[in-house]
């Protein structure tokens, strides 16, 4: 019973720490729309191959957004100490930080979906592939945020980790950006996508099961 | 549950490098129940890193650190113990309140509660505080309070009279005082001259 109430604790408490630091919210958010408009600029007036590789532009940018709030899900935390009294607590560290990586989804990955209609429509994405583009994005960001923590947690104890974050974490994003990107591209033209949103949930899961357990062993090294 | 009175923490022949340079070497010490083990020396002479060794945050290059006889990490160590480090481990963002509240879902509610505890540090009325309001003092003075807050027979504390003024640390060596006639016993390092009256306290001289 207390291992949930910890578990919930800790998600309330990002949370409530995400609003009263509301720019760790906005940043991501504002980069992952900035990004998508510059490309119609650079682009130039060309709707159709806008059109083709909307589902490309859109998923790369939400790769990067992911990339850039990825520092905020344990630095505060490993400055101020409150990360040794959570690796501290006699429940598993594994657990706890599951609540932290989900609390940082949230508040960095959820946004992404709200807002990714609207570009979507600024892309010239068929309305059929919306749906799709959804759901992909549903499935993947929380992988990113996965699959993001146990790279932030190897790096989070050096000083200059941002460039190694991004090279040891971008590769691992690419089964991600294949299948989402995919599915969406399929479903512009009318395809069908079960094999690929299948492929992206059995993703998900196993990030959800395998990526806590090495964030938790890296963290605890990391505050050596 | 366990007899509070087999409780102890045993370090047998620890030993720590760092950068090619040994801190210290075939370190031994048990600490039981009302017992305070003080740890001194200069700056670098490894009190710090003998105090992560036994919370579990660094490996000691040799030897082993028990709870109860068995190694921390099997055994409910970390359920009988509390730290307080150089950082505070409290977030200046979220109230007294919110912090305490924190501290107290991630372990086992202990002898006090949150009003009980911010009595006892005087901290009273601060509850709905942003801790970045507070001074150096009263922050360290949170983050004591976290001590009584929690089910705990070990207090492994890490300079805890850092920005202390004269009052917070005879209020804390009494707090001190009052663990150890429980039955608690602390590690801890200072350099400060500690009052402790009653207490059976050894010393460590790391050089």
């Amino acid at each position: 019973m207390s291992l949930s109430k910890a578990f919930f604790a800790i998600i309330r408490r990002d949370l409530v720490l995400a609003l009263r630091r509301r720019s760790e919210v906005v940043n991501p958010l504002l980069f992952f729309m900035l990004v998508i408009t510059l490309f119609p600029l650079g682009i130039g007036a060309r709707p159709h191959l806008l059109q083709a590789i909307a589902p490309g532009i859109i998923w790369v940018s939400a790769l990067l957004a992911a990339m850039l709030s990825l520092d905020s899900l344990f630095r505060s935390d490993f400055d101020d100490g409150s990360l040794e009294q959570i690796l501290l607590s006699p429940h598993p560290a594994s657990v706890l930080v599951l609540g932290k990586i989900i609390a940082h989804w949230l508040v960095t990955g959820l946004p992404l979906l709200i807002v990714a209609p609207l570009l979507a429509v600024f892309l010239g994405l068929p309305n059929h592939a919306l749906s799709v583009l959804l759901l992909t994005l549903l499935l993947g960001t929380p992988v990113l945020s996965l699959i993001g923590a146990i790279g932030v947690s190897l790096t989070v104890g050096l000083r200059r980790g941002g460039m190694i974050l991004s090279l040891l974490v971008l590769p691992l994003y690419v089964p991600v950006l294949i299948f989402a990107g995919n599915a969406v591209e399929m479903a512009s033209s009318g395809l069908p996508v079960d094999a690929q949103i299948n492929i992206l949930i059995a993703i998900l899961l196993m990030s959800l099961v395998l990526a806590p357990l090495p964030t938790a062993a890296a963290l605890k090294m990391s505050i050596d | 549950m366990e007899n509070k009175s087999t409780h102890f923490l045993q370090g047998t022949g620890l030993s720590c490098i760092r950068d090619d340079r040994v801190l210290f070497e075939e370190l031994a010490f048990e600490v039981g129940p009302g017992q305070v083990l003080l740890l001194e020396g200069k700056n670098g002479s490894g009190k710090t890193s003998l105090l992560r060794i036994l919370c579990g945050f660094r490996q000691p290059d040799a030897g082993q650190v028990r709870w109860c006889g068995e190694a921390i990490n099997d055994s409910q160590f970390y359920a009988r113990m509390a730290y307080v480090g150089h950082l505070d481990g409290i977030k200046k963002e979220l109230t007294v309140l919110e912090n305490l509240t924190m501290a107290l879902a991630l372990s086992q509610p202990g002898r006090y509660t949150i009003q009980q505890a911010l009595a006892r540090v005087h901290l009273e009325g601060y509850d709905d505080m942003l801790v970045q309001t507070l001074s150096a003092g009263q922050k360290r003075r949170l983050s004591l309070a976290r001590l009584l807050l929690t089910e705990n027979d070990l207090w492994i504390l890490d300079e805890p009279f850092t920005s202390l003024d004269k009052q917070g640390i005879a209020l804390f060596e009494s707090l001190m005082s009052e663990h150890c006639a429980n039955g608690g016993m602390i590690v801890l390092t200072s350099h400060h001259d500690i009052v402790l009256h009653g207490v059976d306290v050894q010393r460590i001289h790391l050089s």
